[in-house]
């Protein structure tokens, strides 16, 4: 089951050269420095996430000790607990899901079509717009955010999730991973085949292209998610306080006035850790989709 | 006898339909003409959503356009003129430029040696590129709350382990360099593991031999670092300095946040003296709180070809770089 989401190309990407075996204490011996530089980074990447869950498992006075706690504690449940009577958090998880959800779907969805013209029919100007679609990836889309806010005004989209989903419903990024998995892992042959066999272009991308294309758009699900879900500038520009994401629910609860560490880390780690989870489960294959995508060629 | 078969068996190859079908009317709209349907949910989306709002900047920003009033007067270039003569404006370029290099700079090194780090055989390397990436996973917002109480004046874990060494306590978000230091800080830490395995996957695409090779003529691991794969994963580092650069430039969550920690007011001006006020974070205090849209378009249009200029810039110079590291 885990091994079907790793696509063909990617698993190139993440192949583990290993040493012969050897015990684990001569390994780290013959080379300490690389393991010490290793096993640093790796803490201080690991660290502020372990230590959001510190402070948000104490009460505020426990973190004006000297030394301060380096454990969680008990208060973890009632300062989450806190965080739902702040903010309306449940309100903003269901929209978060909605939102990420759909864009999901749709990313994948358009991307795999546009991935197989691209890679694999013949139309005139594909080239030109294949470039085209590479160069969108650069264009710094975040400047045309005054008329853009000003179109969801005119669309009266303001405040609803609309506003939040619909800009976001293609990506280039997409479209460009999709069409270099499928010039590589989908066989002109079995398109030709389909077609001598009298199969509309449209049934083979349901019944041949689709099942091979599925462990690239589930990295690409996976990566689209989460960049959705963490989404925070437009979604705080277009929704209201009343009806937010995760986002911008997490950024009112720690912007308060009066500065309570332990509510907008409870908030954190709420907002935070299922994503982590997910993450550390399937990690390996989204590095790989990251991988493969970074390589171009 | 075996030629019509070669001739018949040329054009399949290349991906073309057999000829029967090519006759058939039906099957040439369907070659002909789906692959544009199949295509134009993006283009349409894209062209909808991300490029006529860029292009629509640079109308309104001709324009005196403000949200509460219904009239907009025509005038001209007057918003760049007064853009380019605002003290904030040319205060928010400084410190984009400096949280910039403050980040993007040491961000790239460190993982070019991070991934050389890793681009050999090792124990546990699943584990290490799996934590490497942990930070990415971590939305923006969740970061600046997290170091926001690290970098806390009163009881942030970075200040008590200062003082337990003997120094003093830093107000982190009152001086310029400070804040900045704090700001390029997170930027580095969601960043550098990212950067770290597009390099690792560049690197591993370089042929082994060459290693080998210099391994045999006793070139130290520094040294192919520099001469082996630098020069191998060039295409790669100039995507990772101009995707770098783009982002540097359009820093705002984290200014917005960092300075919500002091106040509210001080989240769209970065810092109670714009100390921290980014470019992006510029355009979002003129846009959405004093709502003068055509002002604002001004400085997104100012702003694109500054990230135009800077990228080109930074593409001139990784690209010179070659020249002596061949030579």
């Amino acid at each position: 089951m885990t091994n079907a989401l790793i696509p063909g190309p990617a698993t190139a990407g993440v192949t583990r050269i290993r040493r012969p075996r050897r015990g684990a204490w001569r390994e780290f011996a013959s080379r300490p420095l690389t393991y010490l530089t290793l096993i640093a980074v790796a803490f201080f990447s690991a660290f502020p996430i372990y230590w959001s869950v510190v402070v948000a498992s104490h009460d505020n006075s426990a973190l004006a000790q000297i030394p301060p706690p380096l454990l969680p504690g008990g208060n973890f449940f009632a300062n989450v607990a806190r965080v739902f009577d702040t903010a309306p958090f449940q309100l903003a998880l269901i929209n978060s899901v909605i939102v990420a959800g759909s864009i999901t779907i749709s990313v994948m969805l358009f991307s795999t079509l546009a991935g197989f013209a691209f890679a694999k029919l013949r139309f005139r100007g594909r080239n030109a717009l294949l470039v085209l679609t590479i160069a969108t990836m650069m264009v710094p889309t975040q400047l045309g955010i005054i008329p853009l806010y000003m179109m969801m005004i005119k669309l009266e989209w303001t405040g609803t999730l609309y506003a939040v989903i619909v800009p976001s419903l293609v990506s280039a990024f997409g479209v460009f991973f999709m069409t270099q998995y499928l010039s590589r892992a989908l066989p002109t042959e079995l398109i030709e085949a389909g077609w001598v066999d009298g199969a509309s272009t449209w049934a083979l991308f349901w019944r041949v292209v689709l099942p091979i294309a599925r462990p690239a758009a589930a990295v690409l699900g996976m990566l689209t998610f989460m960049t959705a879900w963490n989404d925070y500038f437009w979604p705080l520009v277009v929704l209201t306080p009343e009806n937010p994401t995760v986002q911008v629910a997490l950024s009112q609860l720690a912007a308060g006035y009066v500065q309570d560490f332990t509510l907008g880390l409870a908030g954190t780690a709420v907002a935070t850790l299922p994503l982590v989870l997910v993450f550390a489960l399937l990690g390996r294959h989204i590095i790989g989709g990251i991988m493969q995508g970074a390589v171009k060629g | 006898m075996s030629a019509p078969v070669q001739a018949e068996a040329r054009p399949r190859a290349a991906g073309s339909p057999p000829a029967a079908h090519r006759r058939s009317r039906r099957h040439l709209f369907d070659t002909k003409i789906t692959p544009y349907a199949y295509i134009s949910p993006f283009f349409l989306l894209f062209f909808a959503f991300g490029l006529f709002p860029l292009a629509y900047t640079a109308w309104v920003s001709l324009y005196d356009w403000n949200l509460l009033s219904d009239e907009q007067t025509f005038v001209g270039l007057d918003n760049y003129a007064e853009l380019l003569a605002d003290g904030y404006f040319w205060n928010a370029a400084f410190n984009t430029l400096s949280i910039g290099v403050l980040s993007a700079v040491p961000q790239l090194l460190f993982a070019l040696w991070l991934a050389h780090l890793l681009n050999r055989p090792l124990r546990a390397q699943t584990f290490f590129r799996v934590t490497l990436l942990l930070p990415n996973v971590t939305s923006v917002v969740a970061v600046v709350v997290i170091f926001s109480q690290l970098f806390g004046r009163e009881f942030g874990l970075i200040n008590m382990v200062l003082e337990a060494f003997g120094f003093g306590r830093i107000d982190w978000q009152a001086g310029t360099a400070t804040s900045h230091a704090a700001i390029a800080t997170m930027i580095m830490w969601r960043w550098t593991g990212y950067n770290a395995l597009i390099y690792l996957a560049a690197m591993q695409a370089v042929p082994r031999e060459l290693y080998e090779a210099a391994t045999l003529d006793g070139a130290s691991t520094f040294r192919q670092l520099r001469s082996i794969t630098i020069p191998m994963i060039r295409p790669t580092i100039i995507f990772t300095v101009i995707v770098s650069t783009i982002g540097s430039m359009q820093v705002i969550a984290e200014p917005m946040l960092f300075g919500a920690q002091v106040s509210a007011g001080a989240m769209a001006t970065g810092g109670s003296d714009r100390q921290f006020q980014t470019l992006a974070l510029y355009l979002y205090e003129q846009g959405f709180r004093s709502f003068e849209f055509g002002y604002a378009s001004a400085a997104a249009w100012v702003m694109f070809l500054l990230v135009v200029l800077v990228v080109g810039m930074n593409f001139l110079i990784v690209r010179r770089m070659r020249g002596s590291l061949d030579s």
